[in-house]
């Protein structure tokens, strides 16, 4: 695997928007060509090499490139926006839309990042180390069809709108989050290690959602079923297992209605 | 003599009543006496006459004061703000026309702007609720002569809209609503025991910020499941009641408002208010809609809907791609991240709308106002354009809250040599025309962007 580092030495006034930034755009260019890909700030059009001083070359595959990003990114929006392969290190903070529409690959940011990353995500990996944004693992404005497949792990907490129309994938948040997950859900884990704020799972139809903490505001959509023992992202634990959004809609299978499940530690 | 104009539409708020009398001295230079309007209305056609009026555009001078300067002048500065900004941002648009609006966005595309409108701070989160789960909704009309059940959630039309009431909801007498307030039960929900609350039925007092709460309690105890014996700070038996008056109702509307877009959730409040009305027409006839605050501010999302598929908040800045996306491309959201250097306030006033730390974000570069009169926004402008008054000196096409276009009509003239947004904007929009062709006759060697400034 080869390897191009980008370091911002001449920031933005404004932000930057990066989709090409990917390692299917830069996989089988030299250092030079890598430098003259576009990079839009607002309606100004230019080449990348004007903020980012690029060293080493792409592989001769988007599997066999990773690029690595250095200094402060918060400014930068779109990395790893549609990537479907190779591998992305953030090393601090990055802006919106990170990995969105990403379809395989592995993206790890080392600091925070800001609101739509992993939105419409079909495949692959989006490791966050600090917090994430509102809308994290969400679906595009309007598109009733959310989250597909892939990972999205982040460490610290995120903000509300997570996962909006999950159809499919996990999302491990570390922390807390705020109001709404898996609003219109139809597929598709969430992990909350912490508190959830409210609103857990409304409008819900299929899909799980696990909380190991507390919810503060827990919607009356939501019955207790039972009790379970599981194994959930590698801890063991005792779950009470309500069923939802009863105020919803549900598919009927062999005569049974699905619902959505919704998992609070006990 | 003085003149009697009839069917005057009002340009205040967004239930647009169209049937004002407007009486005009005989020079036509004067408005006398309007009939019909309410007291905010009244005040608007009066203002225009009875009040001491900016002529000229005026630029802000080095040691602070304004100095007037000629139309001409001032169309120049603004293509030159807007074609120089990397990312400017014209917002507003509550108070004009659909073709000032269209002119506008004409601009927008040409100077790479962002294009957004009021709704930005207001009933944007219903488009967004709107584009996830439909709009079952229907016009004025049809509640009028059809409606027996209406809900005001999260609404104060007692004071927002004042003639809502009586023209459409409760009070009318319609073709299958004889009876008027009678036959009709009136249901708010709203955490204040506002003005509207004392003309209900029944008054529920939600706890605030829990709306989505209640919401779901009303659909799962529609489908007949149990729900928990007090939600969002309302007992069982309330929302049991209740919702048995929605089920048997022969036709209802949900008339909704700001405290369903602006508190905790927000789309996700509305979203789920669809849902629920959907739900209702499982049993029976339910409509939705949201009540619109300014007269017009229904029209930048037809008119841009059509010129670009989106409604609000519209990146141009690639200019053959348009993108939306809320949180990222809406107004106070681009001034707080820092992230436009340009600033066309347009037909409303974001210096008193917006927070303060958006405002002194924006502050930082180029700041215009185009607006009749004086407000908070062309105080503190590097330039305020003045423009006539839509529906009292300028006609035009507007569009009701529930998307009925309208044609208003002007009563006066505007004065002497006051233009309308639309000629403005056409102007600018000729003057950046020009701009782009010096540029490409320099060659391709193009210049940094140097951003101009009223004390440069």
């Amino acid at each position: 695997m080869k390897t191009v580092t980008l370091t911002l030495t001449n920031p933005p006034e404004l932000m930057l928007e990066g989709q090409n930034i990917t390692p299917d755009n830069f996989a089988g260019k030299k250092a030079a060509e890598i430098a003259t890909l576009d990079v839009w700030e607002g309606k100004q059009k230019s080449p990348l090499g004007k903020y980012f001083t690029v060293e080493g070359d792409g592989g001769a595959t988007a599997e066999e490139t990773k690029i690595v990003l250095r200094g402060d990114c918060t400014r930068v929006k779109r990395i790893g926006q549609q990537m479907t392969a190779g591998e992305i290190v953030i090393e601090g903070n990055a802006d919106m839309y990170i990995g969105g529409w990403m379809k395989g690959g592995k993206i790890h940011v080392k600091g925070n990042v800001d609101s739509f990353c992993g939105i419409g995500m079909e495949g692959g990996e989006l490791v966050v180390d600090g917090d994430a944004g509102h809308h994290l693992g969400s679906s595009p404005r309007g598109e009733w069809r959310g989250m597909q497949g892939g990972v999205i792990r982040v460490a610290g907490n995120a903000g509300n709108d997570t996962a909006t129309f999950i159809n499919g994938g996990t999302i491990v948040i570390g922390g807390d989050a705020d109001i709404h997950i898996s609003t219109h859900g139809e597929g598709g884990t969430v992990i909350v290690k912490g508190n959830a704020k409210g609103r857990v799972g409304g409008q819900m139809v299929k899909g799980d959602i696990y909380v190991f903490g507390e919810i503060e505001n827990p919607l009356p959509g939501f019955q207790m079923v039972g009790e379970v023992e599981q194994e959930v992202d590698g801890e063991k634990g005792r779950f009470a297992h309500y069923i939802g959004d009863l105020g919803e809609r549900h598919p009927v299978s062999k005569g049974k209605p699905v619902y959505a499940n919704l998992y609070t530690r006990i | 003599m003085p003149k009697k104009i009839e069917n005057v539409g009002c340009p205040y708020c967004g239930v647009c009543c169209d049937d004002l009398v407007v009486t005009v001295s005989d020079d036509g230079k004067k408005i006398l006496e309007v009939e019909n309007a309410c007291a905010i209305g009244n005040q608007i056609f009066h203002h225009a006459t009875g009040s001491e009026r900016v002529k000229l555009p005026r630029l802000r001078q080095p040691d602070g004061t304004y100095k007037d300067i000629s139309y001409d002048e001032a169309v120049d500065y603004a293509a030159k703000v807007l074609y120089n900004a990397k990312k400017p941002l014209i917002y507003g648009f509550g108070s004009t026309n659909c073709e000032g609006m269209a002119a506008a966005a004409k601009v927008a595309e040409r100077a790479g702007a962002v294009l957004d409108n009021c709704a930005s701070i207001c009933h944007g989160s219903s488009f967004l609720a709107i584009f996830d789960n439909g709009y079952p909704s229907c016009t004025l009309g049809e509640t009028k002569n059809r409606a027996d059940v209406i809900v005001y959630w999260g609404a104060n039309p007692a004071h927002a809209h004042p003639r809502h009431m009586s023209r459409y909801s409760i009070f009318p007498r319609g073709f299958f609503t004889g009876k008027g307030h009678k036959s009709r039960k009136i249901i708010v929900i709203d955490p204040r025991h506002t003005d509207t609350a004392q003309v209900a039925d029944i008054y529920l007092q939600v706890k605030q910020g829990h709306d989505y709460d209640l919401f779901d309690a009303f659909r799962t105890a529609a489908r007949g499941h149990e729900i928990p014996a007090e939600v969002a700070g309302i007992k069982r038996e309330k929302i049991l009641e209740v919702i048995e008056i929605m089920k048997k109702a022969r036709f209802g509307t949900i008339f909704y408002g700001m405290g369903l877009c602006h508190s905790d959730g927000r789309n996700h409040n509305v979203d789920i208010a669809i849902s629920l009305t959907r739900d209702l027409n499982d049993f029976t006839k339910w409509t939705i809609m949201a009540m619109r605050g300014h007269y017009n501010i229904t029209g930048p999302g037809a008119v841009w809907s059509w010129q670009y598929g989106f409604p609000y908040c519209l990146d141009l800045t690639k200019k053959d791609i348009a993108h939306m996306n809320p949180g990222e491309t809406s107004s106070v959201d681009l001034a707080m991240r820092d992230e436009v250097d340009a600033f066309v306030n347009i037909g409303t006033d974001a210096g008193a709308h917006f927070p303060i730390e958006a405002v002194k974000h924006l502050r930082k570069h180029p700041w215009i106002t185009i607006d009749p009169n004086i407000c908070m926004a062309s105080e503190i402008s590097d330039l305020h354009i003045p423009v006539g008054i839509v529906g009292v000196e300028v006609p035009g096409i507007v569009y009701r809250m529930d998307n009925v276009p309208i044609q208003y009509r002007k009563v006066i003239d505007p004065p002497e040599g006051v233009i309308s947004d639309e000629e403005l904007f056409e102007r600018i929009f000729k003057r950046l025309g020009e701009l782009e062709a010096e540029e490409a006759a320099k060659g391709p060697a193009k210049v940094a962007p140097v951003s101009v400034r009223a004390e440069e």
